[in-house]
């Protein structure tokens, strides 16, 4: 889908308070949580215990993210939002890996190919309101969010560099999909 | 289902300690997701909801849950949550199938469920093959699909459940895809708040057996025109559509059947005599 600047406009003008965008902002931290979790015991299931603990990793940064704006908003009541009333650009929240993305043989290269691009699309939510939201107490919180969502951007891609140029060997499938005989 | 908003619930309020051992990567992962996260936002508590399935990779989701459920036989998953919803009317009832399950196996009891019109909604995860027995084409694989199991393709005209679920009476026909759970949520959350038969159709992809499945995630668009009270005009909707229309399309208004007698049964010595030779 291409984006327009009119995309840019509407994602900022349905999200109408800051209680409304903190709400969800805590939504994506506790979605990138719950994914993570789940993706953690598909990789435990499946014997890729490497990424099962990589995504745990991601699990337990996501839950302290998602306590410290509890924390910051303990005074604030939030909107209760049905999941499917949020206003998210796509399917999902947008740090929630696509569980569709993943495969059993994944690479730390991809897994953490994966969180990024995650996180820069936290990043881009969160600043595409404070770039066009009305109200300046709006724009002070997603520049804030976007901010932190901008350092973990940074985080991932420190450990990404760390693995280093070299492409890893390809892991080896016992049981290799589409080849029933 | 009543709603209860007075208890807020989570979705991980409905899941299980068991884990999925679905395929990394399989729609019904989002399947998953998206039935937990309707249950939560209707605050029905877990002990109020029974999840029925067959067998299939899809049909091993009441484990995943906990909420009340049985795991049953092949095909006869809805002959089972009928008479769950008939013996116990209080209850939620979701009977849960895949493509093979609901469709070739369970296809006689599909059609007399609709017909029926118990107060239950039927999910069946469509991916197009029995991805469990290793990639058999299931009654809704094209009949082109060529593959080591079916070289050259079926050559067999697909089932199209939901032109099926309107013709047998199902009182709620929808389409949904996994790979967008909160909208899948919303769908069911519409599909269990309808009195009757509700039937929803979801994508679900097969990431191991139809990796081309994939490309669903583009393919899928919401329906263009709102659901419709006509089961002929939905009909002619349905079968004139690309197979990626998304969303409602279909709510009836028939009468819902309950266990309720017209009248009272005859005493058991006025049937005795009626055997009597």
């Amino acid at each position: 889908m291409t984006e327009t600047v009119e995309d840019r406009t509407d994602i900022a003008a349905d999200i109408e308070s800051v209680p409304e965008l903190l709400a969800h902002a805590l939504r994506i931290e506790e979605d990138a949580e719950e994914r993570y979790l789940s993706l953690a015991e598909q990789m435990e299931t499946h014997h890729n215990n490497e990424i099962a603990r990589l995504f745990r990793w991601f699990a337990g940064h996501e839950a302290e993210h998602a306590q410290e704006i509890r924390e910051r908003m303990a005074c604030m009541p939030l909107p209760d939002i049905k999941p499917w009333d949020y206003k998210w650009q796509g399917a999902e929240s947008p740090e929630a890996v696509d569980y569709a993305e993943v495969r059993y043989t994944i690479s730390v290269r991809e897994a953490l190919e994966l969180a990024l691009a995650a996180e820069k699309r936290a990043f881009d939510f969160f600043g595409r309101i404070a770039a066009v939201a009305k109200d300046p107490e709006m724009r002070r919180w997603a520049a804030e969010f976007a901010e932190e969502e901008a350092e973990h951007v940074r985080l991932v891609e420190k450990e990404i560099a760390r693995l280093g140029p070299e492409a890893p060997a390809p892991v080896e499938d016992p049981d290799p999909p589409n080849e029933p005989l | 289902m009543n709603e209860q908003a007075t208890i807020k619930r989570k979705a991980s309020d409905y899941k299980s300690e068991v884990k999925p051992v679905w395929c990394p990567g399989c729609g019904d992962y989002h399947v998953l997701l998206a039935l937990t996260r309707m249950l939560a936002a209707s605050g029905t508590p877990p002990e109020d909801v029974a999840v029925i399935s067959g067998i299939g990779c899809s049909s091993r989701i009441p484990a995943y849950t906990n909420c009340y459920g049985f795991h049953g036989v092949h095909g006869r998953a809805l002959a089972l949550g009928t008479g769950l919803k008939i013996a116990r009317p209080d209850l939620t009832v979701l009977v849960m199938s895949g493509d093979g399950d609901g469709f070739s196996i369970g296809g006689n009891h599909f059609l007399h469920a609709c017909r029926r019109n118990v107060d239950l909604t039927y999910v069946v995860m469509d991916n197009q093959v029995y991805g469990m027995t290793k990639g058999q084409p299931s009654p809704t694989t094209d009949p082109e699909w060529d593959s080591a199991l079916a070289p050259g393709g079926t050559g067999i005209r697909p089932f199209h459940p939901l032109v099926i679920a309107l013709a047998s009476g199902a009182n709620f026909v929808a389409r949904a895809f996994s790979g967008q759970p909160n909208e899948t949520a919303r769908i069911l959350h519409e599909a269990v708040m309808h009195p009757g038969f509700s039937f929803v159709q979801v994508l679900s992809p097969c990431v191991t057996f139809r990796p081309e499945q994939a490309e669903w995630k583009s393919q899928v668009h919401p329906a263009p025109v709102e659901p419709t009270d006509d089961p002929a005009r939905a009909a002619r909707r349905i079968m004139t559509d690309d197979g990626f229309n998304i969303g409602i399309l279909y709510r009836g208004d028939r009468p819902v059947l309950t266990a309720r007698a017209t009248r009272d049964p005859a005493p058991v010595e006025t049937l005795e005599r009626s055997f009597a030779t």
